[in-house]
């Protein structure tokens, strides 16, 4: 009756040695740390220097190497909260729409007369017409460059509204359109601010799209919001060179003209380039992902008039050539040019997936933010004043551990020194849960693990096997009792708990919802260690010592 | 026999309903008291509910107030507000103050120039200075935030009501609740009274205090529960009253092990997080008194419905009638 049997006491002990393994590199957070750094700068490089090597040995591979991320207000660093101006990018594409709008008009002229740009509200193009009678033409002409919307949501919708008012011919973004953009130039910000911050080599960046048009950007290790801010307005560099050729060797030295660049997709290969590009981004005036002929996922791209006869020169001259896209010295792709491609438009083919070519139409556009931001939140907290936070937070929960287990033994003898074991047990658990789903921990997150410390459930469960000890007939039965009785207390008192906790995960932001991630993984593992790690070393002493009474 | 420190002697026989009454209409009297006192004085709203900047500042030098003012001053940065941080976790000679700078006029979020032109203009008091963090929350954000903090707080009140409702009875439910409302209310209370900054990990600490108070509640209620199956026809005052004795010595016990794990971090953990610490220390005190004086009462006057064999015979158009 009072016997766990033993694969249960396999589940619970060897649970615990899980936990205090994965515990284990929070331990040593430096050594683990750089070990970790070193394993990642060396993938994406995909060789190993010296210095990484030697790090990478600080921590050994066999071992758990996932460590809990300190949120920013303990390592210190940058927050910003942007929202970005997503109507920007209509205005700019009814600018551009404008003179093609116009040709094709005028290409109408006789019917429709005289066409001229009205004043407007910047999301529409407004053209007054000389022959109002004639709009139903003017509209069909419009209507004719519309094209159909890409995107999952907006299929067989046309990406303009074209409409009449009086003399004036309006047209918009329709509704799938702007949807379609509007994610667009997210994921596009998205795209570049990670570009941005991930050149500067700070770990674990958070960047996340917030809502429809926000962005929440966490920089650990930073000095300051602002230095953040000016890192994401620098434009990224595109620029399109000849292939030399294509190799393996990353540190084979460059003949002069030409540079070695590595690839993106591709581990391991690097090219060789002209130095001088033929085109750049500047030169860039759209990309979005399309597909070919066929039917194959590709990337369609567009030139302004410059760019465009720099492009069409070269392509007509060097048919059959390797022609390297390559953004912030690494190349995207590097095409086989087909043919001559005059108009300054062309297309991108290759191995795509509808992923893929979406992500490189983003990468080509990546060139400058596609729509302003504003910040509407910042923060910046000096690396000194985490660390301040953390000795603090170490050395109260290493007080309050001391003084509760004091308590606790104080009240409750030996089960109170089995209540300190598992305790401990569970201080590991959490760490090692927070680390291997990689959450974060903040300073209230902190305050969460110190009052799991506080709100041990043991406490419900030695009280009530008190209680038993004084009616029921023996120590066994006691315990049983004990255990049996406070479980539907513990099981109320703590669902309840967590459906606040829940509650501010979902609600909360930041330091708030690290709070909650703590609070969850301490109520969870604190009911497990009080109902099966006390009671599994209760149970074995008990079984050693088979005591004709006990004192709890 | 082992000596056992026993806070709350093996058995106790306290009548807690004695002063039903008085402790009842002593907590709304206190609510009342609470509520008035927030609107009257209002709270110190911290950055994240009302916009603005602070910037705090560190220095080896002694903190002057005045002459960090005389020196923003110029600035014409409207009400700027500084206070002197003292904590004793600070070292020797490690002086700290906070500078809160209002929302300004037509800014989503303070410029950096402006930052920059503040951190100037104190450099120029104290070279010594540094600044360890500098936050700036707009007012479009500090709105959502607001509206996010009050829904949060009334989600998990609901959230728990019905929890308490599916496994209690709904007259737990409304002591649960009223239980709760007065843990908030007198946190909220105490933070206007003492004017304490009230920013989002107050919050998060309110939260907090519901679900530790609602955990001691239900630990009583549980066991009111238990004795209402075991004993059929004792007076349910009664019954409250011996549920409270008996889960006593588990009340005392958690909420001293709670208390000590918080004091510690009240007096170790720094002044960042002190606020958060104070209003879930003084949660965890209401928070225990509420479950038995205020949650068991309501219970109490609002009766339970005891023999669930029998017909209600309750007052009319409360059950409906058996037409043929």
């Amino acid at each position: 009756m009072l016997q766990l049997p033993l694969w249960k006491r396999i589940i619970i002990w060897g649970l615990c040695a899980l936990g205090l393994l994965t515990a284990l590199p929070n331990a040593f957070y430096s050594r683990a740390e750089r070990h970790n750094d070193a394993v990642t700068a060396a993938e994406r490089a995909g060789f190993e220097t010296e210095a990484q090597a030697a790090d990478r040995a600080l921590w050994p591979s066999w071992l758990p190497s996932n460590l809990v991320n300190l949120g920013l207000d303990l390592r210190g660093g940058a927050h910003l909260l942007a929202e970005v101006q997503v109507a920007d990018v209509y205005k700019a594409r009814m600018d551009a729409l404008w003179p093609e709008m116009r040709r094709a008009l005028a290409d109408a002229r006789g019917d429709i007369g005289g066409i001229r740009r009205a004043p407007s509200d910047p999301a529409e193009l407004r053209i007054q017409i000389e022959k109002p009678e004639a709009m139903a033409k003017a509209v069909e002409v419009a209507n004719g460059l519309a094209s159909n919307v890409i995107s999952l949501t907006g299929v067989g919708q046309k990406d303009l509204d074209v409409t009449a008012e009086g003399n004036e011919l309006i047209v918009r973004l329709s509704e799938a359109e702007r949807a379609a953009t509007d994610d667009r130039t997210m994921q596009q910000s998205l795209e570049i601010i990670r570009r941005r911050v991930d050149e500067v080599g700070t770990r674990e960046p958070t960047i996340q799209r917030q809502g429809t048009e926000r962005i929440l950007i966490q920089v650990p290790g930073i000095g300051s919001a602002s230095e953040l801010k000016s890192l994401i307005g620098t434009t990224a560099q595109l620029t399109f060179q000849p292939v030399v050729g294509r190799g393996t060797d990353g540190n084979a030295i460059a003949k002069p003209g030409t540079q070695i660049l590595p690839s993106i997709d591709e581990k391991g290969v690097f090219y060789t380039l002209e130095d001088t590009p033929v085109v750049t981004g500047e030169e860039l005036t759209d990309a979005r992902p399309d597909f070919d002929q066929n039917g194959r996922p590709a990337v369609s791209f567009r030139f302004n008039p410059t760019g465009a006869r720099k492009f069409g020169d070269y392509t007509a001259a060097n048919v059959g050539q390797l022609f390297a896209i390559v953004l912030d010295n690494e190349v995207i792709s590097a095409p086989r040019i087909n043919q001559h491609i005059p108009g300054g438009s062309g297309i991108i083919t290759g191995n795509f997936t509808v992923e893929t070519s979406t992500n490189l139409a983003v990468l080509l556009r990546a060139g400058a933010l596609p729509a302003k931001m504003n910040f509407l939140e910042e923060r910046t907290i000096g690396p000194e004043l985490g660390q301040d936070s953390i000795d603090a937070g170490r050395i109260a929960a290493v007080v309050g551990f001391v003084a509760v287990v004091a308590f606790m033994i104080a009240s409750y003898g030996l089960f109170g020194v089995f209540a300190t074991v598992a305790l401990t047990l569970n201080m590991a658990m959490i760490f090692g849960i927070l680390s291997t789903i990689g959450a974060t921990l903040t300073l209230p997150g902190i305050a969460g693990i110190v009052l799991t410390i506080g709100m041990a459930v043991d406490v419900l469960i030695f009280e009530r096997i008190r209680e038993e000890l004084r009616t029921a007939k023996g120590p066994a039965r006691a315990i049983e009792l004990g255990y049996e009785k406070a479980m539907s207390a513990i099981v109320d008192a703590n669902i309840t708990t967590l459906l606040t906790a829940l509650i501010l995960f979902f609600l909360g932001s930041g330091p708030v919802k690290g709070f909650a991630v703590t609070l969850v993984v301490g109520l969870v593992t604190s009911v497990f260690t009080a109902i099966y790690v006390t009671r599994a070393m209760v149970v074995a002493w008990y079984d050693r010592k088979r005591p004709k009474t006990i004192t709890v | 026999m082992a000596y056992r420190l026993k806070l709350v002697p093996e058995k106790t026989n306290i009548d807690f309903f004695r002063w039903a009454w008085l402790t009842f209409w002593g907590s709304v009297a206190m609510v009342v008291a609470a509520i008035l006192l927030t609107v009257v004085m209002g709270l110190n709203f911290g950055i994240d509910f009302k916009g603005g900047t602070t910037i705090r500042t560190e220095s080896t030098k002694a903190v002057d107030v005045g002459a960090y003012r005389a020196a923003v001053a110029p600035l014409g940065l409207g009400d700027v507000s500084i206070t002197e941080v003292f904590d004793p976790t600070f070292r020797e000679d490690q002086h700290v103050a906070m500078l809160r700078i209002q929302a300004q006029e037509g800014a989503e979020a303070i410029t950096p120039e402006v930052i920059a032109k503040v951190e100037g203009a104190l450099q120029t008091v104290d070279p010594s200075i540094t600044f360890p963090s500098v936050e700036s929350v707009g007012p479009k954000v500090s709105g959502e935030l607001i509206k996010t903090a009050v829904l949060s707080v009334l989600a998990g009140t609901a959230a728990i009501c019905v929890y308490i409702w599916l496994r209690f009875e709904w007259q737990f439910a409304i002591g649960a609740v009223v239980a709760l409302v007065h843990d908030i209310a007198l946190t909220i209370g105490i933070f206007s009274l003492f004017q304490l900054k009230f920013d989002l990990t107050i919050i998060a600490a309110l939260l907090t205090i519901l679900g530790y108070s609602i955990n001691d509640t239900v630990v009583v209620f549980d066991r009111l529960r238990e004795n209402l199956i075991k004993y059929k026809t004792t007076p349910l005052r009664d019954l409250c009253n011996l549920s409270v004795n008996e889960t006593l010595s588990r009340t005392v016990m958690t909420s001293g092990t709670t208390l000590i794990a918080l004091i510690a971090l009240l007096i170790f953990g720094g002044d960042v997080i002190r606020g958060f610490v104070f209003a879930m220390t003084w949660g965890v005190i209401v928070g225990t008194y509420s479950s038995v004086y205020v949650a068991k009462n309501v219970v109490l006057m609002l009766g339970v419905k005891r023999d669930w064999s029998k017909k209600d015979d309750g007052a009319a158009g409360t059950q409906f009638a058996n037409v043929k």
